[in-house]
């Protein structure tokens, strides 16, 4: 009897520590939306800030985070899949496999900010591509890469033994079957944890803080090589550097990000939803 | 030709694979640069053994052990909230909640992970901050309580995910074993479930704490910037991370304090290898 009594008040702790962990979530949702609701109208998402971001738009720093995070997806994309390429249809279970999910674990554990300090060193500084949308968006893409590559990995492991030993025993080369056999059917898998690296690395602040992120620009962006604004990079510096900002335009700057990083999670999730009931085995 | 072009792809497919290896070693040569350029200049004990941050003072001091407690006192605190908290919601979601309530936890965990850490150091900045002032009676809220508060949650998701994990990955028969012997649920949990799931757990810690030394924007807004030894949690300290995001926009290339920033990084870089390395270790283990 007394272990039962145990049990029920356990349970009851395990109960309440969860709902602990529930509330603080919610609450962060509901003081956004209720705070930052009111700022989220067409004028404040597409025009340009003015009186030094004290009224005025965000639209900049809207295309900015854009701009950087579609090119980091485009350059770690193809990399990343060749990548899992290598490691699930290529690498033996030999010490360079090894080293190599090693270095995948690590690059995954690598600071932020660290990975601003290489991004300046390597691509603003010795590449000298200045701090600007390209240099931020290779920053962006070597922190994606570990994610990357393991979200494909995953997508091509679960294509079927079989489907590669029918195309090899017909006598199509490896690389072959992997091409047209493989690929194709973990297409839906990578394309899911691609949309979801880049809501990811919509909100990374520390890296393009010295790679690519502009205090303020007067004009859009006209090329790779532009700094721009950013949005998370917008939403540090008016909640810390700028007095008297109306705390609307934070709120919404707030509610922008966090809406903008939530509709890419939300479109890869239905993407996901939907390829699983096609999938045909 | 089409041998020819196979070869190369493959060859290319090769390379791609390395690559990860190839990052990891540049980051870490270009972090080393830096600072055996800085430790040129200054000495690297009086770098690890100095109290003293004065970048701008005349002569600069780049002592960082203040900046190292910093970071321990954040971590510390932010794990003593997370561990216990992230175990028991990974154990209630893998044994006993019902499906319904399992997805619900298992969307706002995964929610949490989603938000960005700016938003959760600008969310910490205007309810909690002010809430710790009041409520302890404190001259700032900006504290390295208040940081490991909010650092804490921002390590849940990683705790809870991949205890939960492990947890689920203790072989059935273990559990039917303490069942048929008359153990009731909750003894099975803690007595023989929770030590099987023992090195995935502290694996999916040691990641946790990774995250959390590693953290950068959250931090900065929230835990007041002081670099200086703090006397308690309720005073504002400053972390390594911070340091390097704060000081670096105002640095000339090249001088000093700017090599100083990266052999603060060089250190952040080998202490996160560690502990991910730890983990790694630890979480193998449990696969096996």
């Amino acid at each position: 009897m007394k272990s039962r009594t145990a049990q029920r008040i356990a349970f009851a702790v395990l109960l309440a520590v969860s709902c602990v962990v529930f509330l603080p979530v919610v609450s962060i949702f509901v003081i956004l939306v209720k705070e930052g609701g009111g700022a989220l109208t067409p004028e404040f998402l597409f025009t340009m800030p003015s009186e030094g971001m004290r009224s005025g738009g965000i639209l900049p720093a809207i295309i900015g985070t854009l701009l950087i995070v579609v090119c980091a997806i485009a350059v770690t994309l193809p990399v990343g899949v060749l990548a899992a390429i290598y490691l699930n249809e290529y690498a033996k279970d030999n010490l360079l496999t090894r080293v190599i999910r090693l270095a995948i674990v690590n690059l995954a554990g690598v600071p932020s900010v660290v990975f601003g300090l290489f991004g300046l060193a390597l691509f603003v500084m010795m590449l000298n591509l200045g701090v600007s949308v390209i240099a931020g968006a290779l920053t962006l893409s070597i922190m994606e890469l570990p994610s990357i590559i393991t979200t494909s990995r995953n997508a091509l492991s679960s294509v079927p033994a079989s489907f590669r030993e029918v195309s090899l025993s017909l006598g199509v080369s490896r690389w072959r079957t992997i091409r047209h056999v493989v690929l194709p059917n973990a297409v839906p898998g990578i394309l899911t944890g691609a949309i979801l690296s880049l809501a990811r690395i919509a909100g990374e602040t520390a890296p393009i803080l010295f790679t690519a992120a502009a205090f303020y620009v007067t004009r859009l962006p006209h090329s790779l090589s532009d700094q721009v604004m950013a949005l998370p990079y917008h939403l540090y510096i008016i909640s810390t550097q700028i007095p008297n900002m109306p705390s609307k335009l934070t709120y919404g700057t707030a509610l922008t990000l966090v809406l903008l990083v939530f509709l890419m999670s939300l479109a890869a999730i239905i993407l996901r939803i939907i390829f699983r009931r096609r999938k045909k085995w | 030709m089409k041998r020819l072009f196979d070869w190369i792809i493959e060859r290319f497919i090769f390379l791609c694979g390395i690559l990860a290896v190839i990052f990891v070693a540049l980051i870490f040569l270009f972090l080393l640069r830096e600072g055996v350029s800085f430790f040129g200049s200054y000495s690297p004990i009086k770098f690890v053994g100095g109290i003293y941050w004065y970048p701008t003072s005349d002569p600069p001091q780049f002592g960082i052990i203040s900046l190292i407690v910093g970071s321990l006192f954040v971590t510390v605190l932010a794990a003593c909230l997370a561990i216990p908290l992230g175990v028991a919601t990974a154990l209630f979601i893998a044994e006993i909640a019902p499906r319904w309530l399992k997805d619900v936890l298992k969307t706002v965990i995964e929610l949490l992970a989603a938000i960005p850490s700016v938003v959760i150091g600008f969310i910490g900045m205007v309810t909690l901050v002010p809430l710790v002032r009041q409520a302890l009676n404190l001259p700032t809220g900006l504290s390295a309580f208040s940081g490991a508060l909010m650092l804490g949650f921002m390590a849940l998701p990683t705790i809870v995910t991949i205890s939960e994990d492990a947890i689920r990955t203790v072989p059935w028969s273990y559990k039917e074993g303490a069942i048929a012997l008359g153990a009731t649920r909750w003894q099975t949990m803690y007595r023989i479930i929770l030590p099987a799931a023992l090195p995935g757990i502290l694996g999916a810690v040691m990641l946790g704490v990774g995250r959390v030394i590693g953290e950068t924007m959250a931090v900065m807004m929230i835990t007041g910037n002081a670099a200086h030894i703090p006397g308690s949690v309720f005073d504002p300290v400053r972390t390594m991370t911070a340091t390097i995001a704060a000081e670096m926009g105002e640095t000339v290339r090249g001088s000093p304090h700017y090599e100083a920033l990266f052999a603060i990084g060089l250190v952040l870089f080998v202490i996160t290898f560690i502990v991910n390395f730890t983990a790694d270790t630890f979480l193998r283990k449990a696969r096996r």
